[in-house]
């Protein structure tokens, strides 16, 4: 990425927040002072809310507690799941910008391949503002990056683009891998450096990492639900997976764009890979369900808004994954909570009448 | 009930002591039987433990290992691992196919020289080119000329084989595995670490892995080395399926087209990208024949060079033979189950050719495209088209039938396809000398 000449005020400044959901402490801001230093913070605090997090000098930030999560939701705070990063979804509907960037607090910052550090917010800043292209595959990936365009054959119709809805970044060092990979290959890290950033075509489903997350909330937000993991569920892990399944196939009802790749992060921290199997267990073989599921649904024309999509969306849930474990009629619920509460929160800015997106499909 | 015997009890006390001897070859045969068997029932027969007492050579304790069936285990247990990143390469399984418009080949083959060296290479000489071709020495390669061309195919479809088309002849009458083909403008290029790409090991790697057209892997291509499927894949996808098609990149000259390239004239791709990644399916891409491989035994018949725009040229900018055929094989690999794969390796594209010049020319190809895509993206084949062959055919009539009658030049398509299908069928079924 170019650098600017003279200093200039950090882009989206006023319409982005930054969500980091922790049970430890938040030492690893340190790191990332000069990048989100500018920003403002919603943490959300995960397990015993007795425990004060210490936030570092400077930031400006609010914090909410299990406690607060409570108050604040009332009943519909059992959508919210507790000991589980899933609970950072929360710090999603209290929001009130335009555009959230959510990171784990095991997360560094990386350096790129000429040992610049790289500014994750930035890029990811960069990947929401400049269209996405999942009608049509480019074999240069994004042809909105500076020295890349689209290539022979491209039809010029599809070269205006879509909005970008999700920006997904990647991880150097401890790969996000599951459990039985983590078994396998406890030593093996991420060394490679891809320098793309490409959108993932439509109509295909890929699995959505948390840790490194970028999205625009008005456009795709209520679809940000990370289900019900962790403490008295029976699956964990799987919270980002869910999340990003919907998201997709809703991003591709609506005619938005979802982009991968850059930027990269440095994951430091390595789950045990045996809690992790414990957790993971169920959803291994649920998602052999759950994945036709996702590649089969077509949402009505009459979805025109992420919440109507959603809604239905729990809806094919409860029919379709219901009869494999009542776990997915309570999600399906959860699901409903989850919007009531969005729109409750969020009254007029993503009322369901006044956004217009458009349900595109190419000419 | 009798208290034990003197001699029970020593061999108990033998029992608990084994870790400490290293010796029983002094022990009476029946004693030691005795032993081995409290040693099995208290579950203490280790690997050095079994090779004190097969060390012993009494008789009645081997063949009691032998009935038992008791093994050491001479390999150690790993767990399943996917294919090993080092693919070999067998040279008899793959031809190089090249293109040639300019008679003198010295200074291209000798670049490629390291890399191509010991490879069986097909070229094919442009039918408009008269001169004869300069080669150097010491390759293993076979030359088609108009010739040979006129030899095989039926005049009216000769014409299918002018210009950069005349290297569809090659991948014809080649009887290996595996095609690769580039441009002769392209040089080798050199990864981020300074070192050259070798465009075969690469093509062939991504051939000879797994593709995984289904569900996208965040981590790009599973089956590199120091890559895997992230967390969320489902393992019943893991296996992949074969990879038939691999489309490689440009560093310097990237493939645009000529509006794109006369409005951005110092546009170059210095990005090395280091990745490979399955295209998913359903999604349609542009093929650029520029640096392919393919796997001619399952999909030569659907490689082709069926379009041509009336004003074609001996420029890259003035075809759209290839991008028509990687849509085409695109649909019959979707349907097939197969796989293609985009990203490494690169090659380095030398400059040619005017894309102004190309622009003066009617842009047909672009409006094409526009019609073309979506006809693509919505074209679905039947149950019974099991081959590439019978996917084309089916292809055929569907192109004759929604896009004939508005467009000449898909209808000409589809007859150059049918006609491929045919010369494909004949040429396989000869012996050719």
């Amino acid at each position: 990425m170019s650098v600017p000449a003279t200093v200039v005020t950090p882009p989206l400044v006023d319409e982005l927040d930054i969500v980091i959901p922790t049970i430890r402490n938040l030492d690893f801001l340190e790191q990332w002072r000069p990048f989100f230093q500018p920003y403002h913070l919603i943490i959300v605090q995960d397990g015993d809310p007795s425990k004060t997090i210490r936030v570092p000098e400077g930031f400006d930030y609010e914090l909410y507690n299990r406690n607060d999560i409570n108050r604040i939701l009332g009943p519909k705070s059992s959508c919210i799941s507790f000991k589980d990063s899933a609970c950072r979804c929360f710090g999603f509907l209290v929001s009130k910008k335009k555009y959230i960037f959510t990171i784990d607090d095991d997360c560094f910052v990386a350096k790129d391949p000429s040992g610049q550090e790289i500014n994750a917010l930035a890029q990811h800043i960069h990947n929401l503002l400049t269209p996405a292209t999942p009608f049509f595959f480019n074999t240069l990936y994004d042809p909105y990056r500076e020295g890349a365009d689209f290539v022979r054959g491209y039809p010029f119709s599809l070269r205006e683009g879509v909005t970008t809805a999700i920006s997904h970044g990647l991880w150097l060092n401890i790969p996000d891998y599951d459990a039985p990979t983590q078994l396998v290959k406890p030593r093996e890290r991420n060394t490679r450096y891809v320098d793309a950033v490409m959108t993932i075509p439509k109509g295909t489903l890929f699995p959505m990492c948390g840790m490194n997350l970028g999205f625009h909330r008005e456009l795709i937000g209520p679809a940000m639900y990370f289900g019900l993991m962790g403490d008295g569920q029976p699956i964990g892990r799987y919270d980002d997976m869910w999340a990003g399944w919907c998201a997709k196939v809703i991003c591709d009802h609506l005619g938005l764009g979802v982009k991968t790749g850059l930027p990269y992060i440095w994951h430091s921290k390595a789950s045990n890979p045996f809690v992790n199997l414990k957790k993971e267990y169920k959803g291994i073989y649920w998602q052999e369900d759950i994945i036709p599921f996702f590649q089969n649904v077509t949402l009505p024309k009459e979805c025109t808004t992420p919440q109507k999509c959603y809604i239905e969306l729990s809806k094919l849930v409860k029919e379709k994954l219901g009869p494999i474990d009542p776990y997915f009629e309570k999600l399906s619920d959860a699901m409903v909570t989850w919007i009531d509460a969005w729109n409750e929160l969020n009254p007029s800015t993503n009322g369901a009448t006044t956004l217009k997106v458009e349900l595109s499909k190419p000419k | 009930m009798s208290p034990p015997s003197l001699l029970s009890l020593a061999i108990d006390a033998t029992l608990l002591n084994l870790h400490n001897i290293s010796d029983l070859s002094f022990l009476p045969e029946h004693v030691l039987s005795d032993l081995f068997l409290r040693t099995l029932k208290a579950g203490k027969l280790t690997e050095r433990i079994l090779k004190i007492f097969i060390a012993t050579e009494k008789e009645e304790v081997i063949s009691m290992i032998q009935a038992l069936n008791i093994q050491l285990v001479m390999t150690p247990v790993l767990p399943t691992s996917k294919l090993m990143s080092q693919v070999s390469i067998d040279k008899n399984e793959v031809d190089i196919v090249i293109a040639a418009f300019h008679s003198d080949l010295t200074s291209f083959l000798e670049e490629w020289r390291p890399i191509f060296s010991g490879f069986h290479l097909i070229v094919v000489q442009d039918p408009d080119l008269k001169e004869e071709l300069k080669i150097p020495k010491g390759f293993d390669i076979d030359v088609y000329t108009k010739l040979d061309i006129d030899k095989l195919i039926s005049s009216s479809n000769a014409s299918m084989f002018s210009g950069y088309a005349c290297r569809y002849f090659g991948y014809l009458v080649s009887k290996r595995k595996y095609i690769i083909s580039i441009d002769d403008d392209c040089s080798p290029a050199k990864d981020n670490n300074g070192d050259v790409a070798d465009i075969v090991i690469q093509h062939i790697t991504n051939l000879k892995t797994p593709a995984t057209p289904i569900f996208f892997n965040t981590l790009y291509d599973p089956y590199r080395k120091g890559s895997d499927f992230v967390r969320g894949y489902p393992f019943s996808l893991r296996s992949g399926v074969p990879c038939v098609l691999s489309c490689g990149l440009w560093l310097n000259l990237a493939d645009y087209d000529a509006p794109t390239q006369s409005l951005k004239p110092e546009l170059r791709n210095s990005r090395y990208v280091d990745a490979v990644l399955t295209v998913p399916k359903y999604s349609m891409m542009p093929m650029s024949g520029i640096n392919i491989a393919f796997d001619r035994e399952t999909v030569g018949p659907a490689i082709f060079p069926a379009l041509k725009l009336a004003k074609e040229g001996k420029v890259r900018w003035e075809t759209m033979e290839d991008i028509w055929c990687g849509l085409v094989v695109k649909v019959v690999c979707d349907h097939l189950q197969l796989g293609v794969k985009t990203g490494i390796p690169y090659v380095w594209r030398n400059e040619r050719g005017s894309a102004i010049d190309s622009l003066k020319k009617e842009w047909e190809g672009v409006k094409l495209m526009e019609e073309v895509v979506p006809f693509f993206q919505t074209l679905k084949l039947s149950q019974d088209a099991v081959t590439a062959e019978a996917c084309v055919t089916e292809m055929v009539v569907a192109i004759k039938k929604e896009k004939g009658r508005s467009h000449p030049e898909l209808a000409n398509a589809a007859d150059n396809m049918v006609e491929w299908v045919k010369i494909w069928k004949e040429v396989q079924s000869r012996v050719l000398v």
